[in-house]
């Protein structure tokens, strides 16, 4: 016990004294999350749109301010003829053309239907389609208000409730994605690295040939990468806290136990990358290369996993922070207790179990 | 000259020799474009979706087989109350709810209007806003459907004024995430495969000590960088062109604008992501080091490229720091070149700043370089 105390304490030491790995390890974090906190959002703000007017009267002009004076768009520029559409697309100028056609006031009034064109650039569907659909309700209300003084007969009214985050923010979306991406990453690329650098230095002959286990090394190794990690994921927690708002419905001992569960799942992780490669560098790139993408487009951080064809959905399965965003949106958002997440949690503890019974399985004690 | 090439015949000997990262720099980045490009997508489709019948008329049955019909819908189950709907939306099992209220068609008859509550699980806002879209669409298709039916002949009315908005969506009718998502896609795979493997380079050599040994030889600072740049570079052409035929045979992706633009933009961006490489490589004494920063920028980089959320919605300041996100110009780029066809006038700006950034890293990667430890 003593010598697995003095190892741990090697550790520690190894990490304390790279002051700069320390740095970047706490800073970067913070960093992150406060700039895709308030960075990324996949809200429609301010888009810029160009308007081909081919009447130019009173009704156009109505509508053209109403459009302008919305806060999802912004008139960037008048155009003049068709052709120019072609233009100012291909310089990526604006999003979208709104294209009136000739006498639009005129036949509003005379036939009770006029046509305008949404033209949008749609090499970004997403927001093709949100476009659209924002400016088509902006040109509906202009046409209810016009019909006003007709009383519409037999409707149903929907009447909406948005629950667990009312105000639609996408802050709640994504501030548990972050956190999961860096708890993932980070945990999983130090321990890979930790352990084959040990490798990579020859200084793992040394330990193996040491009366230490080869499972108290592993622990040893990991230990003080978790309460790195902890503190790490407290800091995350507050910030997202304090800074963005975010409400902590349910339990926050919960909610430490699954992060403590998720660390060590990462970190797991971790530990089978380096027993299957030689040096640092293929560690590393496995770790990076190889998770990075998946998880930020497998875990349901951006993409709604529902809408990925079926054997995506099923490939989203083996990756651990799809279940770990979905327990702490679990827990923050909608409040849930275990009841409602034992699922989740189970099977990051199988996936635990999984990579540290293969690891163990894979870690040579004897040197090739 | 005769050094460089036995720099760069080393540098490829390196490459090639490590049996365990072949497959990580080309099988790996090719096998995620393939398949994560398929995940990429906003669309709201497959929703699950309950209700609670509480009145149980022929009203209601009609309203609940518009939602069935659609296809946007997955009509799960009946729940009896509000309770266990809510509980079942705890659990995830449901998004969106309906709940008929009770006198429903009695109201819509004498009454003509009557309230139907909608709860939808809003913690992804953006799929929230799409799904009371669609919602509200079958709802009011359904008003349309009782006007006809309901309306008497007193009801005659004035016409109302109706504006038709076409939505027309060009460079991508079908509205298809692949054509959106593959290029981009592809831009992170080059970028993080060059960018990882420079950034490890140099100071790897530095770790296990192999780097006096150079420095103690006549070779010039800049022939040892141009040696260690040029076979990554390679490496990161290599991967766009293999990228570009799967874009094309896998996925039809389009491409309408001229490939030589393309490839001549992605030879000066390389040098950026290369240059930025070595400099993360000369300021560090550790791989571990070198990766922490390499990663950080990346990951930053990914999610400020517009690749993913649109820069146009991040707050001012944001979009100001993505002016120095190289990820961003190259997303931009392939997508105009590819989608648009857009020509060499139109990707200048994005030119001319990709070409500034690579002065600027490579200058800063060499001057940085010491000969001496």
């Amino acid at each position: 016990m003593k010598r697995f105390v003095g190892f741990i304490k090697k550790e520690f030491y190894h990490i304390f004294r790279d002051t700069r790995s320390l740095f970047i390890l706490f800073g970067m974090p913070i960093v992150q999350i406060l700039l895709f906190g308030f960075a990324i959002t996949n809200e429609i703000n301010n888009v810029d749109i160009a308007i081909l007017d081919h009447s130019k009267d009173a009704t156009t002009k109505e509508i053209i301010n109403k459009i302008s004076a919305s806060k999802y768009f912004s008139i960037k520029q008048i155009l003049e003829r068709e052709t120019d559409i072609e233009a100012v697309f291909k310089k990526g100028k604006v999003k979208a053309v709104l294209n009136f056609e000739t006498d639009f006031g005129k036949n509003l009034i005379k036939d009770h239907q006029a046509t305008v064109q949404i033209i949008t650039d749609a090499t970004d569907p997403n927001t093709a389609n949100t476009i659209s659909n924002y400016i088509n309700s902006i040109l509906q209300n202009y046409q209810q208000e016009q019909n006003k003084a007709i009383h519409i007969d037999y409707v149903i009214v929907p009447e909406p409730r948005m629950v667990y985050n009312p105000e639609l923010k996408s802050v709640y979306m994504f501030v548990p994605g972050v956190m999961t991406i860096i708890l993932m990453l980070v945990s999983a690329m130090m321990t890979s690295i930790s352990i084959t650098r040990e490798k990579e230095l020859g200084t793992m002959e040394i330990l193996l040939v040491s009366p230490i286990k080869p499972f108290q090394v592993i622990i040893g190794k990991v230990f003080p990468y978790i309460f790195l990690s902890v503190i790490n994921a407290v800091v995350i927690v507050l910030l997202s806290i304090f800074i963005f708002k975010m409400p902590v419905q349910g339990s926050l001992f919960l909610l430490a136990l699954e992060s403590v569960l998720f660390i060590i799942s990462a970190l797991a992780l971790g530990i089978l990358i380096s027993t299957i490669s030689a040096t640092q560098q293929t560690a590393m790139m496995i770790s990076l290369m190889g998770l990075m993408l998946p998880v930020i487009l497998l875990s349901g951080f951006i993409f709604p996993i529902s809408s990925m064809p079926l054997p995506l959905q099923v490939l989203s399965n083996i990756i651990p922070a799809k279940w770990f965003i979905i327990i702490l949106k679990g827990i923050m958002l909608k409040g849930v207790g275990l009841e409602f997440i034992w699922k989740e949690t189970l099977i990051l503890l199988g996936m635990t179990i999984l990579f540290i019974g293969l690891s163990v399985k894979k870690y040579k004690i004897r040197l090739e | 000259m005769k050094t460089i090439r036995y720099i760069i015949q080393k540098e490829f000997k390196q490459i090639f020799r490590n049996k365990g990262m072949l497959p990580i720099i080309f099988v790996l980045p090719l096998l995620q474009l393939i398949i994560l490009s398929n995940a990429a997508t906003f669309e709201v489709k497959n929703i699950k979706f309950a209700f609670i019948d509480n009145d149980h008329s022929a009203s209601s049955r009609a309203l609940i087989d518009k939602f069935e019909a659609s296809t946007y819908f997955d009509v799960l189950t009946v729940f009896p109350s509000e309770t266990q709907a809510s509980s079942a939306m705890l659990k995830g099992e449901v998004d969106v709810f309906l709940e008929i209220p009770s006198h429903f068609e009695r109201d819509l008859q004498k009454n003509k209007t009557t309230s139907l509550g909608v709860t939808i699980n809003a913690i992804d806002g953006a799929a929230a806003g799409v799904e009371n879209v669609y919602v509200t669409q079958i709802v009011q298709s359904y008003n349309k459907q009782i006007k006809t039916d309901l309306m008497q002949v007193s009801d005659a009315q004035i016409q109302p004024v109706t504006i038709t908005s076409i939505p027309l969506f060009w460079y991508n009718e079908t509205l298809n995430y692949k054509t959106f998502m593959v290029p981009g896609i592809l831009v992170l795979l080059v970028t993080m495969i060059t960018l990882f493997l420079s950034g490890m380079n140099i100071v790897r050599e530095k770790e296990i000590g192999t780097l006096e040994q150079i420095n103690v030889t006549p070779i010039k600072k800049s022939q040892f960088i141009i040696g260690k740049l040029f076979p990554f570079w390679v490496i990161g052409m290599g991967l766009l062109t293999i990228g570009l035929i799967i874009a094309k045979l896998i996925f039809n992706v389009p491409m309408i604008g001229d490939l030589l633009l393309m490839y001549f933009y992605t030879s000066i961006y390389i040098l950026v992501i290369l240059g930025m490489g070595l400099f993360i490589s000369n300021f560090t004494d550790t791989q571990q080091q070198a990766m922490f920063i390499a990663w950080f920028f990346t990951v930053i980089f990914i999610l400020m490229s517009g690749l993913f959320t649109p820069i146009e919605s991040m707050p001012g300041w944001a979009q100001t720091l993505t002016e120095f996100n190289p990820i961003k110009y190259f997303v931009e780029v392939m997508r105009m070149v590819m989608l648009k066809g857009s020509g060499f006038v139109d990707i200048l700006p994005q030119l001319v700043k990709t070409l500034v950034y690579a002065i600027i890293m490579n200058g800063l990667a060499v001057w940085s370089y010491k000969k001496t430890t």
